[in-house]
């Protein structure tokens, strides 16, 4: 039986006006089995958003596929017609969005919002279509989903409107779901409910997901697998386990000491400044030749402006792109 | 010989908004603040959205009016300063806020934004406030070279990096950072991060960092004041609070941030 999602040598352009093309991702593979949490990890512009589009089918017009499959389910998603694509989108992958307050329409109620979605996809009555918004509403926490129903979205906090999000994307029980930074616009409190949520809902649903995040304690908790992204490549992936505790690829490894430490516990006070990575990530129209973190790598050999390294396993269950591990 | 007054004294600070409708009751959105900021000592105000923490900030530099209480800056009694003397006053203490995108005027070149604050007071000849700009640029970071650059044509931690700038033109004492870290890559925040340690030290700068991102106040603050219902329910020593959390809103907040999986500490650089 096929993957899920089968992503394989994806590689994307932006073309600007007249200038180099930009290259957004470069040879991504990847996989996302029925009921797997994949995680993704990157700085901006490392291609992670272009990924989510591009299985969605969204890429803007400047954007070409120049190389790659993108298979759900074993059909090729690129060579579908428009009309497929709409079918599938938000209905059989849906998307969760960093800003609920951006993915919502200001001046409708929040759940006509999620209604519609049903509306479009399933048809029905509009009391159908209702009904299956309001136990959506009640599904992700909701105690009164009539009255959420009836508020508009300034009416909800954030972690509300994040949730009417969810249950968009969850209404018309998709076979993936796709989630950028669900819970970085959030603040502490609302995400901590929002990990916990999602967390429940995936067990409950068996959902499976290609989760970008920064929270490293929720892709612990839910990812079987996470993937680091850096410009446009994949250059590590591994369990959270393996590669939170121990990374392989010097990005990873500066990624990870970028974060703040861990809030203490039994009064231990580990103070320290989180590192940042030296330099900054490559213009995309003018990546490097060779390993395209070179330039910023602390570990840099002879061979890493040659060509790019490939992917190697260094251990079972681990996948690095970098010299240090042959490649 | 009198004791040194606290850089910033805040007494029984309450700011109430009226009710939206009519017959609606007024919110406190704070409700008694007491607060003191020593010179060199980096304070975090840590709470909810809606706790209160932007108002407070916001009554601090004197865009909200307080309904009751009083502010003192360097033993100064801040909300009785007006004209002349509130405009110098303004000069010390500095705000910079989340999205920079939103402060910086977006037509407005690079040096002009830094160098903005000087020409409106009227400080030294036209020459002088280009090279004191283009200084500070060098300072945070910002190449020269790109002193005509937009706003747009910068990256967000490149934008912040340009507040900055601009926020110390009038060599302020407090700069308070309102979220100044949301929205910003972690490598990016550490680099922020890591410019705002160097910076202090050069300019005998105090910081109050606004924030819901405990661990990164962790690691960047000496104390911490945590705010809930408009009120600061907790206060002291960054080590003793997260460490040894008194209060019950502290204890959640912190069972709430987000962990590190297995590890104790991240791996080393």
């Amino acid at each position: 039986m096929p993957a899920l999602l089968e992503v394989c040598d994806l590689a994307v352009h932006h073309v600007g006006d007249g200038g180099r093309p930009a290259v957004a991702l470069d040879g991504v593979s990847l996989e996302v089995s029925e009921g797997e949490v994949v995680g993704l990890l990157g700085e901006s512009g490392c291609g992670k958003t272009t990924l989510l589009l591009a299985i969605l089918g969204l890429l803007p017009d400047s954007a070409r596929v120049v190389r790659g499959t993108i298979r759900f389910r074993g059909r090729d998603l690129l060579a579908a017609d428009e009309p497929e694509r709409r079918g599938l989108r938000g209905s059989r992958i849906s998307i969760i969005l960093q800003e609920p307050a951006l993915a919502l329409n200001p001046v409708r109620r929040a759940g006509a919002q999620v209604a519609e979605i049903v509306q479009a996809h399933r048809g029905g009555s509009g009391r159908r279509c209702r009904e299956e918004a309001l136990s959506a509403l009640a599904e992700v926490g909701f105690s009164e989903p009539g009255r959420i129903y009836d508020s508009y979205p300034h009416e909800l906090s954030g972690g509300q409107r994040q949730r009417v999000v969810i249950a968009q994307a969850l209404v018309c029980r998709p076979a993936l779901v796709l989630a950028d930074e669900p819970t970085a616009s959030l603040d502490t409190t609302a995400q901590a409910e929002l990990r916990a949520l999602l967390q429940e809902l995936q067990g409950r649903l068996n959902l499976s997901m290609l989760l970008v995040s920064h929270d490293l304690g929720a892709l612990a908790a839910i990812a079987r697998r996470v993937l680091v992204m850096y410009a446009g490549r994949l250059v590590e992936a591994g369990t959270p386990a393996d590669v939170f505790a121990g990374p392989l690829h010097p990005y990873s490894r500066g990624l990870l000491a970028a974060l703040p430490p861990p809030p203490p516990r039994a009064g231990l006070w580990p103070r320290r400044l989180p590192t940042p990575i030296a330099g900054s990530p490559p213009d995309p129209a003018s990546v490097p030749e060779g390993c395209a973190f070179e330039p910023r790598c602390p570990d840099r050999l002879p061979a890493c402006v040659e060509r790019a390294p490939r992917e190697e396993q260094p251990a079972e269950g681990r996948r690095v792109r970098c010299f240090k591990y042959g490649g | 010989m009198e004791a040194e007054p606290p850089l910033l004294h805040v007494r029984g600070l309450t700011k109430t908004y009226a009710g939206r409708r009519r017959g609606r009751p007024a919110v406190p959105a704070l409700a008694g603040i007491d607060l003191q900021i020593t010179s060199g000592t980096d304070l975090a105000l840590v709470g909810q959205s809606g706790s209160g923490k932007s108002t407070l900030a916001r009554c601090i530099v004197r865009l909200e009016e307080p309904t009751s209480g009083e502010i003192r800056f360097e033993g100064a009694d801040l909300l009785a300063l007006r004209g002349r003397r509130l405009l110098a006053f303004r000069e010390r203490i500095q705000l910079i806020l989340q999205d920079s995108a939103a402060a910086l005027d977006p037509r407005m070149s690079a040096l002009d934004i830094v160098s903005e604050p000087l020409d409106v007071l009227g400080r030294g000849g036209r020459i002088d406030r280009h090279r004191r700009a283009l200084e500070l640029m060098e300072t945070v970071g910002i190449p020269s070279g790109w002193a005509e650059r937009r706003p747009r044509e910068l990256s967000g931690g490149q934008r912040q990096r340009l507040a900055i700038a601009r926020a110390l033109t009038l060599a302020p004492r407090l700069l308070i950072l309102d979220e100044a870290f949301s929205g910003l890559d972690v490598s990016i925040q550490a680099q922020i991060a890591g410019l705002l340690q160097d910076l202090k030290a050069r300019h005998a700068l105090t910081y109050l960092y606004i924030s819901h991102d405990l661990a990164l106040m962790g690691a960047l603050a000496d104390e911490v004041a945590i705010m809930f219902e408009g009120r600061i329910v907790e206060h002291g020593d960054v080590a003793r609070v997260f460490g040894d959390p008194r209060h019950a809103h502290t204890r959640a907040l912190i069972a709430a941030s987000p962990r590190w999986p297995g590890a104790a500490a991240p791996p080393a650089p």
